[in-house]
């Protein structure tokens, strides 16, 4: 049971970055450079500093990489749903969560063709997990993003 | 445990104070009767070589201070012809133009002597090898540890400062035992020394770090103990007495302060009065043996305090503790005396952040603002910014019960403040005043 779970858990990048011009093409730089797709990403803006949150294509090497470039990067594990690309559609997903009690740290979210895709972080990731696929939602496979 | 020079280190209190004494009396003399400057100095003073008569007498004399080394003639200041110098070297003018000091070859024996001893004190005798990564040239760090070691009859890399994987290189094969250099340097190096693959404590010899040249903390000891395996020496010097002199014996309680060669005071910089036992204030130094350039009631600007009960390793010399600031390097943040190495104590209290940082200071309007920028460590970062925020909170708070000041702080990334081979620049003070 506990593996199952476990498919739907996206190694996100997490990079603490200084705000000072430059540090997203650092990151891109290296990305690109070693062949690794940015499937998604945010940003978050702290006092003086950013958190840059972003799935790729090949995690293990992306922050092999990174570290290499000095850059401060760890692992979170997101979760990634299938919304339906129309009105209402976030709010079908958001009010099964809430119905559960589960809070959403942080979110964010890409058009992916059919449909479009909800990226969440929440503390309790595999109740979040549970409750998500009783409700019939569809979750991304994390090795769908190879 | 073993001592350079037995007679000398142990010798009986009162039996040293006697010796003291002695040098006193005649240091006066030699200078109220050869030296121009010092007999000027005396008579404005009115006192006389013949009201010495205890060593508390030297409060009678007048004190030196750091601009008499600059503004006075080095002829008037000198006391011993150019056939009897043998060497110069010069302050590194951190706070001014530069000092320039000079030495006969007594003055440079009397210096190494006082180095051999308190490196065999710490633990290095010689069988061990010594790498020097202190600057050579003008700078007094380098060839005073040099010749220090050498005097011990230790093995000596001169491997002065710059080019870190060589020194890490040397370091390995030569199975270096000792490292003298900057606490910050010695940081660096293990940083270096990481990225290379090189495990200090697995790889090396190197188990003791002869640290100084610029302020430290417990903190920092303690950290590079447990990054390193190295156990920090602290040493204490001043280019204007020589150079390096004393460092920490293997108590590590304080560093043995030469009687035969140095008269030891603390006072109240303000006041120039004498303070309390184990009370704070300057450092202010005779040194009663010098040839070249005498110095008497040297104000060094340094704040210490002095220990004169008996150490555990059985030397009788006094022991002057850590400096804990500078009167010049002091900063003056909203009224409030900032000493730079108290904000380092407190960084270096929380495992969560890096050993660099930096202090800017601003003024807006008519307030001071202080921003302290400081290293977050791979290890502090979590993916949740309210963690991050309660972290910037906490180093806030600490920093306000220490200093009694409002501080700005800003994490950066590792490795992206100032590394420094020399002094570390922590202080960034961009008021116009």
């Amino acid at each position: 049971m506990a593996d199952d779970l476990d498919r739907y858990k996206i190694k996100q990048l997490s990079i603490f970055s200084e705000n000072r011009p430059g540090r997203l093409m650092d990151f891109s730089k290296a990305m690109g450079e070693e062949n690794i797709n940015i499937l998604a990403f945010s940003i978050a803006e702290g006092a003086g500093y950013g958190v840059i949150r972003a799935f790729v294509s090949d995690p293990e090497k992306a922050l092999r990489r990174l570290q290499e470039h000095g850059f401060v990067v760890r692992y979170t594990d997101v979760i990634a749903i299938h919304m339906a690309d129309k009105p209402g559609g976030l709010y079908d997903l958001t009010k099964v969560l809430k119905e559960a009690g589960i809070n959403i740290e942080y979110a964010y979210a890409y058009r992916n063709e059919p449909g479009a895709i909800l990226v969440i972080r929440v503390e309790d990731i595999e109740r979040a997990i549970s409750t998500i696929k009783a409700s019939g939602a569809k979750l991304l496979d994390a090795s769908s993003f190879k | 445990m073993s001592c350079w020079n037995p007679k000398v280190e142990m010798m009986p209190g009162d039996e040293l104070r006697g010796l003291q004494l002695k040098l006193l009396k005649s240091l006066v003399y030699r200078l109220y009767s050869f030296s121009p400057f010092y007999r000027e100095r005396m008579d404005a003073a009115h006192v006389s070589p013949d009201d010495i008569k205890t060593l508390d007498d030297v409060e009678k004399l007048p004190f030196m201070v750091k601009g008499d080394l600059r503004d006075i003639p080095m002829e008037r200041l000198f006391t011993a012809s150019n056939r009897e110098l043998v060497r110069y070297h010069a302050s590194s003018g951190t706070t001014g133009k530069p000092t320039i000091v000079g030495y006969t070859k007594h003055d440079v024996d009397n210096w190494s002597e006082s180095i051999a001893r308190g490196l065999m004190s710490c633990g290095i005798t010689q069988d061990d090898t010594v790498q020097v990564a202190y600057t050579y040239g003008l700078f007094t760090g380098g060839l005073g540890l040099h010749y220090g070691a050498e005097r011990l009859g230790a093995t000596v890399v001169p491997s002065s400062t710059g080019n870190s994987e060589r020194q890490l290189d040397l370091i390995k094969t030569l199975n270096v035992k000792a490292i003298a250099c900057t606490p910050s340097y010695l940081m660096h190096l293990g940083e270096v020394a990481a990225k290379m693959g090189i495990d200090i404590r697995k790889d090396t010899k190197l188990r003791i770090g002869v640290l100084g040249a610029e302020p430290w903390s417990d903190g920092m000891r303690d950290r590079i103990f447990e990054s390193l395996g190295v156990r920090g020496i602290n040493i204490y010097g001043t280019s204007e007495l020589s150079g390096p002199l004393w460092c920490e014996c293997e108590r590590q309680n304080g560093m043995h302060v030469w009687s035969d060669l140095a008269l030891v005071e603390i006072v109240d910089p303000k006041t120039g009065k004498k303070v309390g036992p184990g009370e704070k204030g300057e450092l202010v130094i005779t040194m009663l043996q010098k040839e070249a350039l005498p110095i008497i009631r040297y104000r060094t600007g340094d704040i210490t305090t002095m220990d004169e009960t008996p150490c555990a390793c059985g030397r009788t010399h006094p022991r002057i503790g850590r400096i804990s600031g500078r009167s010049d390097d002091m900063l003056i943040i909203r009224g409030i005396n900032v000493f730079p190495s108290q904000i380092e104590y407190v960084l270096l209290s929380m495992p969560q952040l890096g050993n660099e940082f930096q202090i800017i200071v601003e003024r807006t309007g008519a307030l001071d603002e202080m921003t302290v920028k400081v290293e977050l460590k791979p290890e502090g970062f979590v993916d949740d910014m309210a963690k991050i925020e309660v972290l910037r909170d906490k180093i806030a708070s600490k920093l306000r019960t220490t200093l009694m000041v409002n501080a700005c702080i800003e994490l950066v990334e590792p490795g992206s403040l100032p590394r420094f081979e020399g002094k570390a620049k922590r202080v960034i003070d961009n008021r116009r005043l």
